[in-house]
Parts: C-alpha cells; structure tokens; sequence
C-alpha cells in the first residue's frame, strides 16, 4: 500500500468504527468493544507506519476535489498534507485516543450507553485526524465543529448530574463563540490569499520569490485567534474547561491529551507564516499565552477536585505552546504538544484510577483518607511520573520540551536580530520567557501539592501499608480493572523517553534545535525545584498546625459498581459536600497557606465566570425576558384582539341567524336594493 | 297609450307582493304575494310586447307560459304547506326556524317544537314491532 | 336590474326619436283614463289584500286585484291573455288558496297575528323598493307611446294561437311535461306515509 492510502486509511478507520458502533451498538453489544477498540488501534499503527515511511522527509501532499464553491479559482478539496508534524502528532492522537478506547472498556464496562459513548470517542478521534492530515482549509474546518459536537455529547454523558448538563452546554457555548470570528476569518484568508489549500498559503507567504503579501495580516490572524483560543481553551474563553471536569474521566484524558486543545496550538503551528506577518497578533499571542500560563497556575493551587486541577495544569501547558508559537517556534510548540499529549493522558487515567480507589474526587478528602498509594499502587507510581513530568523535573519528557519552549523564547528576547526574519518583537520573547519560567515555578509547586494531598494524607488514616495491589484499606473497596492499570503503565514508558527525542525531532520539524540550553535548564529546574521545596514545607506546616482538623468528605456509596459510577456519584455531591463544584473549605490546604487572600479568587478562577454572567449571560436573559414580556403582552394582545373582534363579530353575526326565512329574505332583497341603486347611479354615470 | 302606466302599475303590484312575501306570516297568504309579484311581471311582459309590436310575440307566449307555471308553483307549494301543517301542527312561517343553530337565543318556538311532535311518531314507529313481537313471543310460550 | 336599466336606455332612444309626435300626460285618452282607474281598483285591491287581517277576505281581494289585472290586459288589445288570466288564476288558482286556507284550518274573522313581526322590515323594503323601481321606470319610460290604434291585431286568439303553435310550440310541449311532473309531485306529497299506518292518518285525511 502506498503512503496515501495508508494515510487515508488513518482517519477513515475510526469514523467507520463509530458509524458501525452507533448502527449495531443496541442490536450486538457483544461487538462494541471490538469495534470501538480496533479500528482506534489499527489506526494508531498506521499513523505510525505513516511517520516512519514520511521519515521526516519532504512533505507528502494529495488532493481531490470535493466540491465546487461558485469560484472555480477557489475549489473545496479533499487535500492531504503529510509534513513532520503532521504525521508525529497523527501518531500520538491515535495513540492516546487507543489508551483510552482500552481504559474505557474498564472504566465504563456496565455502563448502559457504552456503546454511543465508544462511537462518539471514535467519531472525536476520527475528525482530529483530520484535522491534523488535512491540507483544506474548508475540510479542517468539518474536522473543529465534528470535535465541538462530540465534545459537547462527551462532557454530557452524565447527564443526569447537573453539573455535567450545564458544563456540555458551556464547552459547546464557549468554543462556539470562538467558531464564528474564526470562519469568518478562514474565509477571509482564503479570498486573500486565493486558496484553501494551507500548504499553497504557506509556500505563497514564506517563499521570497513570491513576493505575495497578504492584505490586512492582524484582522484575519486575530479573527483566527479567537477559534484557537475557543478550542484550545486560552486566557479569555478557557472557562469551559475546567468546567469539562464533568464528563468521565477517559473523556477528559482524549479532550486535554491529544485531541480538542492540541487542534487550536497545531492550526496555528500550520499557518504560523499568517500570525508571524503581523507583529500585533504575535504580540496578543503572547500576552495571551502569559495570562494563561500564570493565571491557571495560579487557579490549579487553589482547586480541590484532582480534575480541576489537572485541568487548570492542561491551560497552563497550552499557554506554553501558544507561548512558544508567539516567539515563532512552531516545532518546541509540537514538541511541548506531543509530550504533554503523553504525560496528561496517564495523569487523566491514573486520576479516574485514584478517584474510583478514593471514592472521591476531593484532594481534601483525599488527604484524610491516607493509605491511597497502597490501595492503588499503579496509579502511585505513574502518576508519580506524570507529575514529575509535569514539574518538568529533569529526565522526564516534560523537562524537555518546555525548555524548548524557554529556550525558543530566550532566543527572542536576547537575539532579536536572528528573530527580525520572523520579525518577532523581544518584547513578546521577554514576555513568554518571564512567563513562562513563573509558570514553571508554580506548576511544580501545585503538582507537588497534588502528590501530597493525594497521596500523603495522614487524619484518619487506616494503615496504608497492605501491599498487595488492589488491596482494599477501606472495608469493600475492591481493585481496579487490569486494563486500567495496564494503559497507566503503557503511557508511563513514553513519559519518561520521549524527551529523549529532543535530538531526533528536529528532523521532522523545521531544523531548528531543541535542545535545552544551560540557562534556561538552570532557571528553570532551580525555579521548578523552589517550587517543590516551598510546597513541602507549607504542607508540613499546615498538617502540622491543623492538628484538630475538621473531619470532611463524602465517600461514593457504589464502591463495587464500575469507577464510572464513583465519578459521577462524586461530581454530583461535591457541591453538597465540600459547597462549591471547585473549591473545598480545608484549612490544611498548603495551597491555601501560600495563596493568601489570593486563594478565595484563585479557586473561582478569578471570577471570570462571574464577569461572563455579568457582561454576556444577564444581559441576554434580560433581552431574553423583555422579548417574552413583548411576545406575551403585545404581540399576543393583537393576536387576543383578533379573536377577541372575530369572536364578537361572530356572535353580532349569530343575532341575525333567527331560522325565520322571512328575516332572511328581508335582508337579501334589502342588500339587493341597494346594489341596484348603485348600479343605477352608475349607469346614470353619477 | 304611455307605457309609463302599464310599467308603474306593475311595479307598484310588484312591490305590493313583495311587502306581501315579508310581512305575512301564514304561509299561504304568502303564496298569494307571490302570485302578485307573478301577475305584476306579466303585466310587463304584455305591455312591453305590445309597444314592441314582437312577430313573435315573445312577451305574450312567456305570459301565458308564466301562467301555466305559477298554476303548477301554486299547487306544490300548496302541498308543501300542507305537509308541513301536518306535520309541524302550524302554517306559521316564523315558527318554521329549523334554519337557526340549535341551543341558539332565537329558535326557542321552532326548535321545541319539532322534538314535541317528532318525538312520538318516532317512538311509535320503532316500538310498535317490538310490542307485536313480544305479544307473539308471549303467545308461542 | 342593469338589463331594465340598458333595455330603458334603448327604450329612451327610440322615445325620443319619436318624442315630436307623443301626446302629453296631460292630455290622457279615454283608454289612458280607463286604464289608469282600472289600475288604482287593482292596486288598492292588492295592497288590501296583503294587509288584512281576514285571512278568507284576503284570498277574495286578490280576485278582485287579479281579476282588474285582466281587464288591463284587455285594454293593452291582448284578449286570449286576459281570459286565460280569468280562467286559470281566478278561477282555478283563487280556490285552491281557499283550499289550503281551509285545510290548515286558517281561522274565518279577525286573526290579530295575520303579519309577522317582519313587518317593519317589509314595509320599509317595499316602499323603497316601489321608489327606486318606479324612479327608473318613469325616467326610462315618460315619453314612450304604445300605439294601440294602427296596426295588426297584436293579441287576439287568432294571433296568439297562431304564434304558440308555429313558434312556440317546442316550449309549449316542454312545459306540458312540467305540468306533469308538477302534477305528479304534488300527488306525491300530499300522499301520507308511503303505505305506513301512521296513528296521525286520520286527522289530516280530507286531501
């Protein structure tokens, strides 16, 4: 088989698994898990075989012609476009999307709407391969909106719990909002630019020969900004996120690992030439990226539910690889992609492993729990790993492609000139280096924070020290499914080699090195490692000093059902338990000791929400109520009027119906008379 | 001879007839209005024929053809409103109002009616081989 | 009511053509006089006839009104006409009213409820009725003469008779089937019950 057809292949797989999982999903249960995991899987080789055959090579491209838009200049396609990013990140979307097609037959083994919900994860991976093969514009765009559908049907599949109603409808909402200005902007840059093709635009904007210059480079780069701040949840439309937390956590895994919010930092590392012809929209991406990257590590100290957290860590990684693509470093940006796709895949599932084993998905009652790390010992040791990537502790894949990201940006601050190519400002490499190198800091100290509240609780603890696997501290708490903890240990692997590849990658890419430098690896890790240590010394402090501690928490009442049906349990109480769907009121939070008066803020995430409500969502219900008080009071009073006139006139009308012929006669003759009359007038011509 | 008399005299007939037709209320007398307003066009149709001076003489053959259909109206409508006598006890057009809704404000005389006198005759019909079939069924057993 | 109005269009245009030679209404031939006195005994017959309130007597007015009704159609020179009017509406039609008039047991004397509460309505329809028609009547028609004097014959039995049988024959025959058919109606109507033995039979039996 050729590489095309391979290439083909790839997105194609998943969506025919989806098709024929929701057409038999009632009628065979017995092949729906086959069905959801197989073609993920065989997918997920063929990326690969497609990498390895492309090698980093000259990229591969294919078209054809789908449908005929009135400008025959401006055709829609079927395009192709497979270059070294394409195929890497192919490979990981089909890898994480395998992971959690595996840890779902686990995870939601008896759930009733197994079937639809393996269908839409494939029907999800299926549209973000297409995105990521896809070379038209027009076709990428079917791919963005097929993902915010099924993400909306995602995040809903407990839709029974509130919470997961409203936050479906807010994902869907909120990367809406960002959908319309970035057709809009599609559509702009393809009349400008005269194609839909990206790599055409690309080779039209970078080449010199072609002196193409595109017109009003900043509207149509920012109007694109605004999807990719939609989809890949940065500063100003990342609420929906957190509040994803609400979908099952495998949901989650795919949504922040591999495919939702990678779709926006990869649209932008394909048409980077677009962004990098307008200072000003390199300028916003930075700022942007900064405000993402402080802010959310701010936000992660002070979140209580382990999945907001590792949500709030999720828009703190975007916002480097936005960072990174605003010092025009597209490849540190996939690079920080692929390795944090691996590394938040195996923290979501190690997480949806401790969350069934707690029975709880509250840090705070987690930390009175105690004995975690021995009743699920896999999900101890990879998330262990997960989050040393994350605090980008050397060897690990973390460390690596953030240091890129640093590297990438110091570059631009310090050496502007090499940077004028690209006519990045050192302003925007200042501001993502300090940014970036802060972020560091706090995103070692709140994963420090989650590793000791989870894993080091003391209180009522139960000797934790049983070490068979799976067994159980708390009376019928039974272990976890095989498949689970094998997905962990599958995902752990590459967490920790795949910064490895620091040396091999740039083949792949543009060229241009990803190796850490001394300065910024120095800063960084001393800044990640003073991270750590302050963390330690306050949860020493406030265990220490919070000896009588409130007795706090709720406990899922199924501990022997499915871990699907602790989450939602969890998700559904945590307001009641703790009283609020974010926060806990734990005074042996470390988080809150370092935050100050901070931490109030912090866990409401800065009251962006409240802003929202109150500029977009009040005075839409507002104008929402006035259209009703004007339907019901003053349409409707005409509407009334008519039938109320008609009805009159009816029952004027009925007065006259005796049944006695002669009145009958009488009015018909009259009516006659007075026709004549008037013919009469009219013949007499008066 | 001025048409003008023949033609005024056979519209104040016919107005005559008219206020006839409306105001009376037997149902007969209204019969005989209708007769009026016949003769009145007549007595048009002969004047104008003869002023006309028709080889045909339409207006004349259509007089006597008029006459000859208003004997025929006369004796069915004199059978209609014999039924109805008949049937409804009264020859009183105002009180025929089976035209207006029923439960109506205006039919209170005519709808009460009709169900007083139908009532029975209905009744008779379908009882009637009812009682002779049981008289038989009691006289076999 | 157009056709009335068009017809006295044509009518006044060839009145006045002739208009130099018409007498006046001022001026009224003894025909014109005898007619005109014929016609008011006619009139004041029929109005009395629709407004008394013995139902017998009003049957007996109309004689009179249909009977005067002849005599105008004698002098407008159309004889058979008028004796066919005596012969078949008074002589037949009158006494089949008085007929029915005695069949639905129509009380002999004064009956106060002889009209209808209708009748305001009726009169008013009349009277204005009677003032638009004889408005377009009398503008149409004032200056029109009939010229009874000269001439063929116009209505004598030898005209009509010949007219009815060589022109008219084919409606004559036509109307004959009506008859019939009216003929056999009314038979069927006044049958009762079809055979059934009605209790009411007897009541109603004299027809």
């Amino acid at each position: 088989m050729s590489t095309t057809t391979l290439a083909v292949l790839v997105p194609l797989l998943p969506f025919l698994g989806a098709l024929t999982g929701l057409l038999l999903g009632r009628r065979a249960p017995a092949y729906v898990r086959p069905l959801a995991v197989l073609p993920t899987l065989a997918s997920a080789a063929l990326a690969a075989a497609v990498a390895v055959r492309q090698g980093g090579e000259g990229a591969l491209t294919g078209a054809t012609r789908l449908a005929p838009t009135g400008n025959d200049a401006l055709p829609v396609e079927l395009a192709f476009h497979l270059d070294g990013f394409a195929v890497l990140v192919a490979v990981l979307v089909a890898a994480v999307a395998s992971c959690v097609q595996i840890y779902s037959t686990g995870y939601l083994r008896d759930d009733p709407r197994y079937p639809s919900y393996a269908a839409l994860v494939s029907l999800f991976t299926a549209a973000m391969l297409l995105v990521v093969y896809s070379d038209d514009l027009i076709v990428l765009l079917v791919g963005w909106e097929v993902m915010g559908i099924c993400s909306y049907f995602l995040v809903g599949h407990y839709w029974e719990t509130a919470a997961a109603r409203s936050a479906s409808l807010k994902a869907f909402l909120v990367t809406k909002l960002g959908d319309v200005p970035f057709v809009i902007g599609i559509l702009a840059l393809a009349s400008k630019a005269g194609t839909f093709r990206i790599s055409t635009i690309v080779t039209r904007l970078t080449s010199p020969l072609s002196g193409f210059e595109l017109e009003h480079p900043t509207v149509i780069a920012l109007l694109l900004l605004a999807g990719v701040a939609g989809k890949s949840a940065q500063f100003p439309l990342h609420t929906w996120l957190p509040d994803a937390m609400a979908g099952p956590t495998p949901v989650s895994a795919l949504i922040h690992a591999a495919t939702m919010v990678a779709a926006g930092v990869y649209f932008v590392a394909r048409l980077l030439p677009v962004f990098t012809s307008s200072a000003a929209a390199l300028a916003v991406l930075a700022a942007m990226a900064a405000v993402t990257m402080v802010g959310s590590a701010l936000a992660a100290l002070a979140q209580d539910d382990i999945k907001r957290v590792l949500a709030y860590s999720t828009v703190g990684q975007l916002g480097y690889m936005t960072g990174a693509l605003a010092v025009a470093d597209r490849g540190a940006a996939v690079f920080h992609l692929i390795s944090h796709g691996v590394f938040k895949a195996l923290l979501f599932l190690a997480a949806g492993v401790l969350i069934h084993a707690a029975g709880t998905n509250s840090l705070a009652a987690m930390s009175r729990t105690g004995g975690l790390a021995g009743r699920a010992p896999d999900a101890y040791w990879t998330m262990t790993v997960g989050l040393l990537a994350l605090a980008a502790v050397p060897p690990f894949a973390g460390f690596f492609s953030k240091e890129a990201v640093l590297a990438a940006a110091e570059h631009a601050a310090l050496d502007p000139a090499e940077g004028a190519a690209h006519a990045v400002p050192s302003a925007v490499g200042w501001a993502v280096l300090l940014a970036g190198l802060l972020a560091a800091a706090l995103t070692a100290a709140y994963a420090a924070r989650l590793w000791l509240l989870a894993f080091h609780g003391r209180g009522f603890a139960v000797p934790g020290g049983s070490a068979s696997p799976g067994g159980s501290a708390v009376p019928g708490r039974v272990g976890q499914p095989v498949v689970m903890n094998a997905v962990l240990w599958a995902l752990a692997g590459p967490t920790i080699a795949v910064g490895l590849l620091y040396g091999a990658l740039p083949d792949w890419f543009d060229g241009r090195s990803l190796a850490p430098t001394l300065t910024t690896s120095v800063l960084g890790t001393g800044l990640a490692a003073a991270g750590i240590v302050v963390m330690y010394a306050a949860w020493r402090h406030s265990t220490a000093t919070a000896a009588a501690r409130a007795p706090l928490g709720a406990v899922a009442a199924h501990p022997e059902a499915e871990p699907a049906v602790s989450e939602a349990e969890t998700i559904a109480t945590h307001r009641a338990a703790y009283g609020d769907i974010a926060a806990a009121d734990d005074p042996a939070d470390p988080g809150r000791l370092l935050l100050g008066p901070l931490h109030r803020h912090a866990a409401r995430g800065f009251h962006l929400d409240a802003l929202y409500a109150a500029v977009a969502v009040r005075p839409v219900l507002a104008a929402a109520r006035l259209v009703r008080f004007l339907d019901r009071e003053v349409v409707d009073t005409y509407v009334r009027g008519a039938t109320g006139t008609a009805r009159l006139l009816g029952t004027a009308v009925r007065r006259a119906q005796t049944g006695n012929v002669q009145t009958y006669l009488g009015l018909l003759l009259a009516g006659s008379l007075v026709l004549a009359v008037a013919a009469a007038l009219v013949a007499a011509g008066a | 001879m001025h048409l003008a008399y023949p033609a005024v005299l056979a519209v104040l007939l016919f107005c005559t007839g008219l206020y006839g037709v409306l105001a009376r209320r037997n149902a007969i007398l209204v019969l005989m209005s209708v007769e009026l307003m016949l003769n009145a066009v007549n007595l048009n149709l002969v004047a104008f024929d003869v002023w006309l001076r028709d080889t045909l003489h339409a207006g004349q053959a259509l007089t006597l053809f008029t006459i000859t259909i208003a004997a025929a109206e006369i004796g069915i409508g004199l059978a209609i409103v014999l039924l109805v006598y008949r049937n409804r006890g009264t020859s009183h057009i105002d009180r025929l109002r089976e035209l207006a809704e029923t439960g109506g404000t205006g039919g209170t005389d005519g709808t009460g009616r009709p169900a007083e006198t139908d009532g029975p005759t209905v009744a008779d019909a379908t009882d009637n081989p009812a009682d002779t079939r049981l008289t038989r069924g009691e006289a076999t057993a | 009511m157009s056709a009335t109005v068009s017809l006295a269009a044509t009518a006044t245009a060839t009145a006045a053509s002739t208009a130099s030679g018409t007498p006046g209404f001022l001026s009224p031939t003894g025909v014109e006089i005898l007619f005109l006195l014929v016609g008011l005994l006619t009139l004041g017959a029929a109005i009395t006839a629709v407004t008394t309130r013995q139902l017998v007597h009003a049957a007996l007015w109309l004689v009179v009104a249909l009977g005067g009704i002849a005599v105008e159609y004698l002098l407008l020179s159309a004889e058979f006409i008028a004796w066919v009017q005596v012969l078949i509406y008074v002589g037949a039609v009158v006494v089949l009213l008085l007929f029915g008039l005695m069949l639905t047991r129509a009380p002999i004397g004064r009956s106060p409820d002889a009209d209808s509460g209708n009748r305001p309505v009726a009169l008013a329809v009349a009277v204005t009725a009677a003032a638009v028609l004889v408005t377009v009547v009398v503008d149409a028609f004032r200056t029109t003469w009939i010229d009874l004097e000269n001439g063929a014959p116009q209505g004598t039995t030898d005209v009509t008779g010949r007219i009815l049988f060589q022109h008219w024959v084919l409606p004559f025959e036509a109307l004959s089937v009506l008859l019939l058919a009216a003929l056999v109606g009314a038979i069927v109507l006044s049958r009762r019950g079809d055979g059934r033995n009605g209790t009411g039979a007897a009541d109603g039996g004299e027809r």
